[in-house]
């Protein structure tokens, strides 16, 4: 037991440490060569550093792999090439304006790493019912999974801090269904994406230093999907990410194709007199998690992103229930 | 309204739990052995498409559900 504890330890202080102390001069660095967006949801004229993406990156490679040097698990290399693909994807989108096809082809691209380094089991496993043996299928699933929790971040990447905070609850859940599902190598190997979130939270938090951009959000979302498919929690982990998967099925479903949020001409929500956040009645803008949230009258953008983080609560707690059930069968 | 979010919330995740009891009553025994060196390509290819097929009825059953508990809300 003493040869995991030791590497669980050291992989977390470092990927909180490398977070929490690169983080600070990168905003100087981000600020003093202009690359700064307007905060769109406060009342001054604010401007904030992006992309955060470069500390993330920078934390999880650090930790996985010291990782690596203590399992040299085909699991961690499959992690550090897909989430770094991911990375530099989005840094590309936060540098660039692409195309709307730009992300999921190129994510799905990402995630053939994982594919020949064989670092999957191609059954899935369903709580109370075992599992199905889906050799072509799960390929399949490889491809997609990754551009899904990739863009399923990315688009609660709305408000101060929720993105961040949405991921440390979703990684710490995931975590703990890995430990109680008795993978304790993935376990350790899940738990720096919390720890580097928790650590970039504190940055990204309201009100925010810094935004993770694209390439922060999409590395958050590449590393977890990968996760999910080295240790075969695939859905443990989608209803962990169920608030951010809402939020996705109700934009799609209102309108009804592919498209990016810059597109979209329709404004969900907008400003009352004191800055609170309102939902629209606006028929041509998308629904979405934050305009739903906002139906029952204005809210901070405090109270939002604290919203947000109990549906993640809730949902992780249905995700460790779900881990539980794993161990029962009919 | 933070209700119908939470159980909109619960009943994703009890359809998950379902349809992933039918996947595995239905596509886990699911073997064809008259096609030869062939067969797991062609019951591969059926897997898909019953998986698929559940996916589109899933996603059927959410969009009554959100039309449901969300129907006042839904007025934007």
């Amino acid at each position: 037991m003493i040869e995991l504890i030791i590497p669980a330890i050291i992989s977390c202080i470092l990927a909180f440490s490398v977070v929490y102390f690169t983080t600070p001069p990168l905003i100087k660095i981000l600020v003093k060569n202009n690359f700064t967006v307007k905060d769109m949801n406060k009342k001054e004229s604010v401007m904030v550093a992006r992309p955060g993406g470069i500390s993330i990156i920078l934390g999880i490679i650090v930790s996985e792999i010291v990782l690596y040097g203590f399992f040299q698990l085909n699991e961690i290399l499959a992690i550090i090439i897909t989430t770094t693909a991911a990375f530099l994807i989005g840094y590309v989108d936060d540098r660039k304006v692409m195309g709307g096809w730009f992300k999921p082809v190129t994510l799905a691209i990402a995630a053939l790493p994982i594919i020949f380094l064989g670092a999957y089991d191609s059954s899935l496993a369903f709580p109370l019912f075992g599992n199905v043996e889906i050799p072509l299928l799960y390929l399949g699933l490889i491809i997609f999974m990754i551009p899904i929790t990739g863009n399923t971040i990315n688009s609660i990447d709305v408000l101060n801090g929720v993105a961040s905070g949405f991921m440390v609850i979703a990684s710490f859940t995931l975590s703990i269904c890995l430990f109680i599902l008795g993978n304790y190598e993935i376990a350790i190997v899940s738990l720096p994406l919390g720890f580097v979130s928790l650590a970039f939270y504190k940055y990204h938090k309201i009100p925010s230093k810094i935004f993770p951009g694209d390439s922060g959000a999409l590395t958050f979302g590449a590393m977890y999907g990968t996760i999910a498919i080295v240790g075969g929690v695939e859905i443990i982990a989608a209803i962990a990410l169920l608030p951010a998967i809402i939020n996705s099925f109700l934009f799609l479903s209102s309108v009804k194709r592919i498209v990016e949020h810059r597109q979209i001409k329709g404004k969900p929500v907008e400003h009352t007199g004191d800055f609170k956040l309102k939902a629209t009645n606006d028929k041509t803008a998308p629904v979405t998690l934050v305009r739903l949230i906002l139906a029952g009258g204005p809210l901070s953008e405090k109270q939002v992103g604290f919203t947000i983080f109990k549906l993640a609560i809730f949902s992780g707690i249905l995700a460790i229930i779900t881990a539980f059930m794993m161990g029962v069968s009919f | 309204m933070k209700s119908g979010l939470y159980g909109f919330l619960f009943a994703m995740w009890a359809l998950i739990i379902l349809g992933g009891g039918i996947i595995v009553v239905l596509l886990g025994p699911f073997t064809i052995q008259q096609f030869g060196n062939f067969h797991w390509i062609i019951a591969s290819g059926i897997k898909v498409t019953i998986a698929l097929l559940l996916v589109i009825i899933w996603i059927l059953i959410l969009s009554k559900l959100k039309n449901w508990i969300f129907k006042k809300e839904l007025k934007f």
